[in-house]
């Protein structure tokens, strides 16, 4: 079915004329508002919720080719074993429920001089303001003997779903004494802390099912997100550093900045230092860009992320198009769903007031990641943001507050920081859905 | 050439907003919306451990920030309650332990804090839907008017500056009474005092009593 929007769009500007006319000095050809947003995950959900919460006369379509999301966050465990796949997916009833009208299918095209978003499906959408919110496209090319139809069977799992699902069922084939080679990619990359979250709750399920196999963690960088934390955390419960260890990392330093080259069928990976490892089961996770609509549509200029103006999120490139989440540049931020969820909120507020002809009220902005490191066991890194520069003047969003749980505390706090976790998700969730 | 014109757009732009503005601050959607991530749509929690935070008394929502934003700080503490016309003597400055909680309060300004307490009580408390034991209810309820009631009114419900414990998550009422008893949460001399005469199986049967309360 093809749906024309400008047809419907027509119709409802009559109707507004002639409410018009009861109300003097209101413009007569105005009619309603459009809103499109590109994307149905974590940031474009939470922004199409919060512009129809903000002015429910604004029309609001979100375009999304899947029916069902799942959830990148709470995916490593479904991957250790402590979770369902059903758990993370979500569907997009909630969403319609909250006036948003959802179609599924996919963009081809924006043009941002006529304001209109194309489909695969033949749709036309006019638009006042667009948000592109695509998440992450994978860089392919750059590892010698790895592409797109590689991942089908060396899963990188990170957007969640279909491969979330592989990954898990390899790890539940893998013999025991086998190895689970990670390979995290070079930054920037959606969720910071995740590869190695990954490799906490890997080696979790290896310890209790499989204890003689462990996990290596071959890195591209030579530091990572939460790091003394996680190691803390792996030497408090897999042996971390000692040689019966069930996770090794090897940084990026030794790697040479990553990895090289892959074998699929011999399952091996040499970094680009030329060390090669054999794996039984492989997660290499792959460079990253902007989803590929934004690069299309030119909203990522020279660069593989979307400069915009941090405080409406509006594109540098294109005027009328705002991106948020993993895609855009919101330098301070990490790529993560709680980022992306709030910059919607900022996005959707902007939005609101600038269709009415009024100034963006001032931004402020939240992010927690809670990583899952075992049992009981459970990390986080939280702040608030403002606006600000940096020491060249230059836009970044500024932590004001916050910080990671403290090196030392009880097994207690560990374990409160897992129930918050939880409770973050089931409350993200909702949010973002309905 | 482009990137000239474009330049002179924002330039424009920049100068209309200046034109029409007297410092706005955070719309309140945004601001109380840094929140709902942990707390929930309109402050009420779908758990299983973060509390509901809706329809809290104002009180209690300032002292609990401010306690988090100042800690032992009680000189600061007090100047921001009067700013936010709230008497003094009502905020204790007591400390809390906190996970997150300390790390985000420390983000907002005094103000901020007063206008998320406003919107926040404002929102209806909705009880957490979760299993309990009714028979350590009852026993509980007995606990409760013979130790609690008398600050905690109504079971619990509210309070002049007391917090919700009617309909609260189980794990986080399970948190505070051992933060509590083990001194990483000040509390009232009262509260104190009432506290230390109940054993570890008062409290739990306690607990069950708040979470049979709609």
């Amino acid at each position: 079915m093809t749906y024309n929007i400008s047809r419907r769009g027509f119709v409802v500007a009559a109707g507004t004329a002639g409410l018009a006319l009861a109300a003097p000095g209101f413009a007569i050809a105005q009619g309603k508002k459009k809103v499109v947003i590109v994307g149905g995950g974590i940031g474009g959900c939470t922004v199409a919720s919060y512009v129809r919460m903000g002015d429910p006369s604004i029309e609001v379509t979100l375009i999304e080719p899947n029916k069902t999301y799942h959830t990148c966050f709470m995916s490593n465990e479904v991957i250790g074993g402590d979770r369902k796949l059903e758990s993370i997916a979500f569907g997009y009833d909630g969403v319609r429920k909250r006036g948003v009208n959802v179609v599924h299918d996919t963009v081809t095209g924006i043009d941002p001089a006529a304001r209109t978003v194309k489909t695969a499906g033949g749709g036309s959408y006019g638009y006042d303001r667009l948000v592109v919110a695509p998440g992450i496209d994978f860089k392919w090319g750059g590892i010698e003997g790895y592409d797109a139809a590689t991942a089908e069977k060396i899963p990188h799992a990170w957007k969640a779903g279909p491969q979330t699902a592989m990954l898990r069922k390899q790890l539940e084939s893998m013999r025991d004494g086998g190895t689970v080679v990670i390979c995290p990619p070079p930054a920037p990359f959606r969720c910071p802390p995740g590869p190695y979250e990954r490799a906490s709750l890997i080696a979790g399920y290896l310890k209790q099912h499989k204890p003689k196999s462990k996990v290596l963690i071959l890195d591209a960088s030579a530091t990572f997100s939460k790091q003394g934390l996680f190691i803390g955390g792996w030497k408090e419960l897999y042996g971390y550093g000692t040689p019966n260890s069930l996770i090794e990392w090897v940084s990026g330093e030794q790697t040479d900045r990553g990895i090289g080259k892959v074998d699929a069928g011999k399952m091996t990976v040499t970094t680009k230092f030329g060390d090669t490892h054999k794996a039984d089961v492989l997660n290499l996770i792959p460079a990253q860009k902007a989803g590929k609509i934004a690069t299309d549509a030119g909203l990522t200029g020279t660069g593989d992320w979307c400069p915009v103006d941090m405080a409406t999120f509006e594109s540098k490139i294109h005027k009328g198009i705002h991106v948020i989440g993993d895609a855009s540049v919101a330098t301070g931020m990490p790529k993560s769903g709680y980022s992306a969820n709030s910059q919607a909120k900022v996005t959707a507020a902007a939005i609101v007031a600038l269709l009415k002809g009024q100034q963006p009220g001032t931004p402020s902005y939240v992010n927690t990641c809670y990583s899952v490191v075992g049992k009981n066991y459970g990390i986080s890194v939280a702040n608030v943001y403002q606006l600000g520069q940096d020491d060249k003047g230059a836009q970044v969003i500024k932590a004001v507050s916050g910080g990671v749980s403290p090196a030392s505390a009880s097994a207690e706090f560990r374990r409160r920081e897992v129930e918050y976790a939880h409770s973050w998700f089931a409350n993200i969730t909702h949010d973002v859905f309905g | 050439m482009r990137t000239k014109v474009l330049g002179a757009a924002l330039l424009l732009a920049g100068a209309a907003w200046a034109g029409g503005a007297s410092a706005q601050g955070v719309p309140i959607s945004v601001l109380a919306g840094n929140c709902v991530g942990c707390h929930g749509i309109d402050g009420v929690s779908r758990g299983p451990a973060a509390p509901s935070i809706a329809g809290m008394s104002r009180v209690y929502f300032v002292n609990a920030m401010l306690s988090y934003k100042y800690g032992k700080d009680l000189e600061k503490i007090e100047a921001a309650a009067k700013k936010l016309k709230i008497d003094p003597d009502d905020v204790e400055g007591h400390e809390r332990l906190a996970t997150v909680m300390d790390r985000m309060a420390k983000g907002y300004s005094d103000e901020e804090i007063g206008a998320l307490a406003d919107y926040f009580v404002g929102k209806k408390h909705v009880a957490a839907v979760q299993s309990f034991d009714a028979a350590l209810a009852a026993k509980g309820k007995r606990v409760h008017e013979d130790a609690c009631e008398k600050c905690h009114e109504n079971g619990g419900r509210k309070g002049d500056g007391s917090g919700t414990l009617a309909g609260q998550w189980m794990p986080y009422l399970n948190h505070s009474i051992m933060d509590f008893n083990a001194g990483h949460r000040g509390m009232p001399k009262k509260m104190r005092a009432n506290m230390k005469d109940l054993t570890d199986k008062d409290f739990e049967a306690l607990v069950h009593f708040y979470a049979s309360q709609k």
